[in-house]
C-alpha cells in the first residue's frame, strides 16, 4: 500500500516539475511550486518523518509561495523571453541528476538498522532519552537538548537571513534621500 | 482583496484557529510533531493571511514592524542566554540539566525556554520578510 501512494505522489511530482519547467505564467509557476513543496511533505509523512514533513509543508508549500507571490506582484508575472534550441542547460540538469541518482546507489537502503546512522549516537538518544530528558518525542529532545547547539546556530540563521532581507528590502529611503541631495 | 465578502468572513474565521493550532503545535511538541520553528511559522501565516485579506495597513498596527524587530533579536537573545545561565550555574553551555535542582526539570525548563526563543525569532523573521517584500510599492508607481 505504501509503495502505491509512493508511486502516485511521485508520478505527481513529476508532473508538477514538467509544469513548472514548462510553463510561462510565472504566477501558475509559483502556485505549482507550493504544490511541489505539499507533495514532499506527503512523501516525508510516508517516510515517517513527521516533523520535516510538517516543516515542509508550513514553510515550503506555505510561507514560501506567499513570498514568491509577493515577489512576482513587483515584478510581473510574464516570463519575458525564453532561449529555445540551447542544448547546455538541458545538459547540465542531465549531467547533475545522473551524477545524484549514481550516489544514491551507494547510499544504505531505506530504514535499514546496519547503516551507520543509525549506529553513532541514536541507539544512546534512544535509550536514555526517556530518563535523561523525560519527555516521549525523541525527536524534540535531540532538537532542543542533545543538539541545542545545531538549532541555536539554525535561529541565528533565520534571524541573519531577516536581518539580510530587511538591509537589502528597506533601502529605499536612504535611496531617496541621496536623491533628493543630488547624488 | 479587502472586498470579498467571503474571504473576509472565512478569513475572520480561520485566523484565530491557526493561531490556537500554532500554540497547540507549541505546547504538545514535546509529545506530537511540531515545535516552537513549526509553530513559529503558523503564528506568522496568521499574521500574514490577514494582511492578505485585509491589507498592510490594518495589520501593521497589530503586529508592528520596530515590535518585530526587537523580538526576533529578544528570541536568539533568549536562546543563547539559557545556554549562558547554564555556563553561569556551572555546567557547559546549552546544558539544561544545572538549570533546575532536579535535571530533568532542569531540561524541561531549558527545553520550553529555547523553544520560546525559536518561536519568537522564526515568527518575528518570518512576517518582517513578508512586510519586506509586501511593503514595497512597484518599481513603477515610485
Amino acid at each position: 500500500m505504501d509503495s502505491l501512494i509512493d508511486v502516485v505522489l511521485f508520478a505527481f511530482l513529476l508532473v508538477v516539475a514538467l509544469a513548472v519547467a514548462r510553463g510561462r505564467d510565472l504566477f501558475a509557476g509559483a502556485m505549482l511550486f507550493g504544490m511541489f513543496s505539499l507533495l514532499s511533505a506527503g512523501l516525508f509523512l510516508i517516510m515517517d518523518a513527521a516533523d520535516v514533513a510538517f516543516t515542509e509543508a508550513a514553510v515550503g508549500a506555505g510561507v514560501s509561495t506567499v513570498l514568491l507571490v509577493a515577489g512576482l506582484s513587483l515584478i510581473g508575472s510574464e516570463e519575458r523571453s525564453k532561449r529555445r534550441g540551447n542544448p547546455l542547460p538541458l545538459l547540465i540538469v542531465l549531467a547533475t541528476g545522473a551524477a545524484l541518482i549514481w550516489g544514491i546507489l551507494d547510499l544504505p537502503a531505506f530504514g535499514d538498522p546496519a547503516a551507520p546512522a543509525n549506529h553513532h549516537v541514536v541507539p544512546r538518544y534512544l535509550e536514555r532519552s526517556g530518563e535523561e530528558i523525560g519527555i516521549p518525542n525523541v525527536v524534540a529532545s535531540v532538537l532542543a537538548s542533545y543538539r541545542g547547539f545545531d538549532t541555536l546556530g539554525e535561529v541565528v540563521v533565520i534571524f541573519a537571513a531577516g536581518v539580510g532581507v530587511l538591509m537589502l528590502l528597506s533601502g529605499r529611503k536612504r535611496h531617496r534621500q541621496r536623491k533628493e541631495r543630488g547624488l | 482583496m479587502s472586498h470579498h465578502l467571503i474571504l473576509r468572513v472565512v478569513a475572520k474565521f480561520l485566523i484565530p484557529l491557526i493561531l490556537v493550532y500554532a500554540l497547540y503545535v507549541h505546547f504538545h511538541g514535546e509529545l506530537s510533531p511540531g515545535g516552537g520553528f513549526q509553530a513559529g511559522v503558523l503564528v506568522a501565516s496568521a499574521f500574514i493571511l490577514h494582511a492578505l485579506i485585509f491589507g498592510l495597513r490594518k495589520t501593521r498596527p497589530v503586529a508592528a514592524p520596530g515590535a518585530l524587530r526587537a523580538l526576533a533579536a529578544c528570541g536568539v537573545l533568549l536562546y543563547a542566554g539559557t545556554g549562558v545561565a547554564g555556563m553561569l550555574l556551572g555546567g557547559a553551555f546549552l546544558d539544561y540539566g544545572v538549570l533546575a535542582a532536579d535535571p530533568v526539570a532542569g531540561q524541561h525548563l531549558g527545553i520550553v525556554l529555547i523553544e520560546l526563543g525559536v518561536l519568537l525569532t522564526v515568527s518575528s523573521v518570518m512576517l518582517l520578510v513578508f512586510y519586506a517584500f509586501a511593503g514595497r510599492q512597484k518599481p513603477e508607481a515610485q
